[in-house]
């Protein structure tokens, strides 16, 4: 986890987010905020900490927490053929 | 930290109808995003978990994702997924329950499936109410709450369900809570892991039929209460009891490690084709 400000990129998918504002309300950064159409939207990017909280705590699986460095970025959602 | 989003689309079943229908800011999303989790934490393959869920919001969790699932009927996931488990006891049988499903309609099968100390991974989502029918009391639901069955508070006492799991002698009984995620998944992969029945109570907030009634404005201020009272199990047993009231103990309540019934069956199977052999 990385300590310095605004190195993650955070994507909301506005089809999925239910604006519940959970993201809003706990982020410690304020980097997320309600939008006047109901949905979560990243307004302070360059202030995330890459805490995690969002993503983790988004019941509809709405927003994504990736590193701008593509470098860093993990290949997660690519499952090894062997386990399928 | 990151890129955790992307493994959970990967789990889903991306041809039923998304986003999922609970409502906003229902625990039961984090919760089915720490199962997922959970089971890629653990490699297990799509193909050796089962899934049975019961009637109710949580049960339809066992349709959005992409392992071998059944939809059981209302109460019985416990006794279906027993009979899964002991006829193929390679799987890994994770069942999933609301508070009314497990408690009030599935009552007697969840004290019994606990005694027979059966190798199933349970989860109970606990929102303290029916959910899904239209906002009626459940046996989880706290003295004096409203709800749409008591609109003068309820009367009666609720069930602790970590004491009657413990009582009834289940291998492993922990509570975690919706808001607190991380601390959800760790104990989520050790319920999946323990030997015998072990169960997972995940305190999920009801804003719409729940915290609406009983003055939480938003599904943020639950949130905020879950925040508030959640306390370690260890915090929690130092607190004197006048401190302890309204305070929700989360962490792990029970680790024993006792033969689960499929091991005494395979041992019993054993012994019984060895003396067969003899004769």
């Amino acid at each position: 986890m990385s300590k310095k400000k605004g190195q993650s990129k955070v994507t909301v998918y506005p089809d999925w987010c239910k604006g519940c504002g959970l993201c809003a309300a706990f982020c410690p950064a304020k980097v997320l905020e309600i939008g006047a159409d109901g949905k979560a939207r990243a307004v302070r990017e360059e202030d995330c900490v890459d805490c995690g909280f969002c993503e983790l705590h988004c019941p509809d699986f709405a927003i994504l927490v990736t590193p701008k460095d593509k470098s860093r970025r993990k290949d997660n959602h690519v499952v090894p053929a062997a386990r399928e | 930290m990151a890129e955790r989003t992307q493994l959970i689309h990967h789990y889903l079943r991306h041809n039923k109808k998304f986003p999922h229908v609970y409502c906003a800011g229902c625990g039961h999303g984090i919760a089915l995003g720490s199962l997922i989790r959970s089971v890629h934490a653990l490699g297990w393959s799509k193909d050796e978990v089962v899934m049975v869920a019961g009637i109710g919001c949580s049960g339809r969790m066992a349709v959005y994702v992409d392992f071998n699932t059944v939809h059981a009927v209302h109460g019985r996931a416990l006794t279906i997924a027993t009979g899964i488990k002991l006829s193929n006891p390679n799987l890994k049988v994770i069942v999933v329950m609301g508070d009314g499903d497990a408690l009030s309609i599935g009552g007697n099968h969840f004290i019994h499936a606990a005694r027979r100390n059966i190798g199933l991974s349970v989860l109970v989502l606990n929102n303290n109410i029916y959910g899904m029918t239209g906002g009626q009391c459940s046996s989880t639901t706290p003295l004096g709450a409203t709800t749409t069955t008591t609109p003068f508070g309820q009367m009666e006492k609720s069930f602790d369900l970590v004491e009657l799991a413990a009582a009834a002698g289940a291998n492993y009984v922990a509570r975690a809570s919706a808001f607190h995620a991380q601390g959800m998944d760790k104990l989520m992969q050790a319920t999946f892991t323990h030997r015998g029945f072990s169960l997972l109570e995940v305190v999920s907030p009801c804003h719409t039929q729940y915290g609406r009634k009983n003055k939480f404005k938003t599904v943020v201020d639950m949130y905020r209460w879950l925040k508030e009272s959640a306390t370690p199990l260890e915090q929690y047993r130092k607190l004197s009891a006048e401190k302890a009231k309204g305070r929700i103990p989360l962490g792990v309540f029970v680790d024993r490690d006792e033969p689960s019934l499929e091991e005494r069956y395979a041992d019993l199977r054993a012994d019984q084709t060895a003396q067969a052999g003899r004769r």
